[in-house]
């Protein structure tokens, strides 16, 4: 079955889709009771909320897919927050003849992502348009962060150590693989964070700063962070994990590890003695394996590299368009 | 990297750096040369004496202005729509650029592969495409497998304007002015061509020609190359990238491209009309061409100096719209578009000490 206009209209064809395919997935008592709005107990703590479109093409891709996508950016933001993720609305804009099966597949690997980083989806919306069988999803999410949790992009302090949760520029080179035809080993690293984040909490890690390194990559993240801060930072090359298959890909094109996007790896900020323990945490949760220390915040402005044969060289923030559609 | 690689790194690192011969004016022909030279470090390393020089290694920065304005005029006649490489859509034409073509209602779309463009005309077959076919050897055997599978698949709605061109004879031209004290050559050329062609080039002018690799340690390597060899005078061909370039380059793509192109005079920005510098489509295959000969006209916006940075004439810093009146975000002259032109990556990839 193709999805059609009147899949949208708000009838009976539109009560079966959401019946058969998203109430089929995503189980959650407030979402059975089919109401205009979620009502949800007041948390303790503050509520933290977020927001993200998702557009990626493809749909569907080596390691993900759009739905993965739409849950993983959404509570990575709220972890990024120091917020454990408690709820999400899911929307959906539909084109007119895009595979029923398809939805079914990408809403079922919503439901199990959700599943994984432990939110509950509680609100939903569909629409159909005319276009080509694509479809886009916008999520908010909604999380509780316990008092005493204080970070920020303001935050790094002369001395940070800078951790990465693992190798750069899987998702993008899977995307522009894809999109390119090229055949290829490579698969997103699309995953949701929320426990990585949350072990750094539990283990009393003085964490200063936690970003997702998502579009424009490390380099662009790591100089919006100094900016904020009012500090510089100084990374190491031969200190940066990057996979064979995403060096490789770099070879071919002439892409920078640095500025490609990542959909599962953070960018963590300590205080040097905290830091050999918060490495070991990161590397002993789920997807930190390949985490490492991999530069420093120093007074001052701007980003540096320290390049594998010695020398200094600039690090600048993506300019341009970078890749269309890769989230 | 092993003990014995990583003190080979540093011998060749130090060796550059410690250079104090006669100044050298070196000149990597390649565009991503141009950019790993920056993103690796290594071009950091150099001393004063060593002068590296951007070459006119950037397809899209060569590219004469009517081409650009062809693919314009193009884009507005009905049911046509230009396809090209994204890095392409910006380059200012004489009256604009494709984007702008696209905001006054042009039809103008881009690709990441060719192959897609066909799906698109074989989904849309009222509408003729036109693709913007440009590059170097690396890049003909894709645009020889384009014309086989629009010739396979039988589609009437694609045609190609190409602006193919070939790089010894630029290399040839750059010899004669006699600036040049030695050259690294285009890796990615030398896979297809072999290293082989470059050899004339070092006997006719006796200069050094360095066929390079792309990471730091092959970098390393053909730079000290490069610098040895210039500074004792030598002539001769040297190849630095042996894991990918044979001496006879691949042969079965030299052939590919032989059997669909052949060779046409072509208009370089900054070096002018070179004789058989082209690829254009051969008889049996011209009726997928779209016109592409004699687009031999090319003015630069006034003031602009790209032609200029193309030959190694001056840096991109020594241009006086240089990050002042052109930047990657209002780009005037095509060096400063594509993501292989010498004037972007000197600007977008921060401070270069030289």
């Amino acid at each position: 079955m193709k999805i059609e206009l009147r899949h949208g209209a708000g009838g009976v064809d539109t009560s079966r889709l959401i019946k058969n395919i998203f109430a089929r997935h995503f189980h959650s008592p407030v979402l059975d009771r089919m109401e205009d709005g979620a009502v949800l107990p007041r948390p303790e703590g503050d509520i933290v909320l977020t927001t993200d479109s998702f557009v990626v093409q493809p749909l569907e891709f080596a390691g993900g897919d759009i739905g993965r996508l739409s849950v993983c950016g959404t509570v990575n933001d709220l972890s990024c927050m120091g917020a454990q993720p408690r709820y999400l609305t899911a929307a959906f804009i539909l084109e007119e003849g895009l595979e029923a099966d398809l939805l079914e597949r990408i809403v079922a690997s919503m439901a199990h992502t959700a599943d994984e980083a432990g939110v509950q989806i509680v609100a939903g919306d569909t629409k159909v348009v005319e276009g080509n069988g694509g479809m886009f999803i916008n999520t908010a999410g909604c999380g509780v962060r316990p008092a005493g949790r204080d970070v920020s992009s303001a935050n790094l302090k002369p001395g940070d150590q800078l951790i990465l949760s693992g190798t750069l520029g899987d998702h993008h080179g899977t995307i522009l693989s894809a999109r390119m035809n090229l055949a290829s080993s490579l698969k997103s690293d699309c995953a949701p964070l929320t426990g990585m984040v949350e072990k750094l909490f539990s283990g009393h890690i003085d964490v200063h700063t936690i970003r997702d390194v998502t579009r424009g990559g490390l380099a662009t993240v790591l100089c919006e962070l100094a900016e904020a801060s009012g500090c510089s930072a100084e990374l190491d090359e031969e200190a940066l994990p990057v996979s064979e298959g995403v060096r490789a890909l770099c070879g071919i094109l002439g892409l920078d590890p640095l500025t490609m996007g990542n959909e599962g790896k953070l960018l963590i900020a300590v205080p040097e003695p905290d830091a050999a323990r918060a490495l070991q945490i990161v590397k002993s949760a789920p997807y930190g394996e390949n985490a490492a220390v991999i530069g420093e915040v120093k007074p001052g402005k701007g980003v540096a590299l320290k390049t594998s044969v010695g020398s200094m060289r600039t690090v600048s923030p993506l300019r341009g368009e970078g890749l269309p559609r890769i989230c | 990297m092993n003990p014995e690689q990583q003190s080979r790194r540093k011998a060749m690192a130090d060796y550059l750096k410690s250079y104090s011969g006669r100044p050298l004016r070196l000149m990597e022909v390649c565009g991503t040369h141009t950019s790993m030279l920056y993103r690796t470090g290594v071009r950091a390393l150099l001393p004063n004496e060593i002068n590296m020089l951007s070459g006119p290694g950037c397809p899209v920065c060569v590219t004469p202005t009517n081409y650009i304005d062809k693919l314009v005029e193009y884009s507005f006649k009905a049911n046509t729509c230009v396809l090209s490489f994204g890095d392409m859509l910006s380059v200012p034409g004489s009256e604009t650029s494709l984007l702008g073509a696209r905001a006054r209602g042009g039809h103008v779309d881009f690709f990441y592969a060719p192959e897609q463009a066909l799906d698109r005309a074989e989904k849309e077959p009222e509408t003729t495409f036109i693709l913007a076919a440009v590059g170097f050897e690396t890049t003909a055997p894709v645009w020889v497998s384009v014309v086989d599978a629009v010739l396979k698949r039988k589609l009437r709605n694609v045609k190609l304007l190409t602006a193919l061109k070939t790089m010894p004879f630029a290399m040839d031209t750059l010899c004669a002015t006699g600036k040049i004290d030695g050259f690294l050559c285009p890796g990615h050329v030398a896979v297809i061509i072999g290293s082989e062609a470059f050899r004339p080039l070092a006997e006719k002018w006796g200069r050094p020609m360095v066929v390079g690799g792309f990471t730091a340690e092959l970098l390393l390597a053909a730079l000290a190359r490069l610098v040895h060899e210039s500074s004792c005078g030598r002539g001769g061909l040297w190849n630095e990238y042996p894991s990918y370039v044979r001496p006879e380059g691949n042969q079965k793509a030299q052939a590919a491209i032989a059997r669909v192109f052949q060779p046409g005079n072509a208009c370089w920005r900054g070096l002018g009309v070179l004789r058989c510098s082209g690829l254009y489509l051969r008889g049996k295959y011209a009726q997928l061409d779209a016109g592409s000969y004699g687009l031999d006209d090319d003015h630069l916006p006034d003031g602009c100096r790209c032609g200029d940075v193309l030959t190694g004439d001056i840096n991109p810093r020594q241009c006086p719209f240089f990050n002042q009146k052109c930047t990657p975000d209002h780009p005037i002259g095509a060096c400063m578009v594509s993501s292989e032109g010498a004037c972007r990556i000197y600007c977008v990839e921060g401070e270069i000490s030289k």
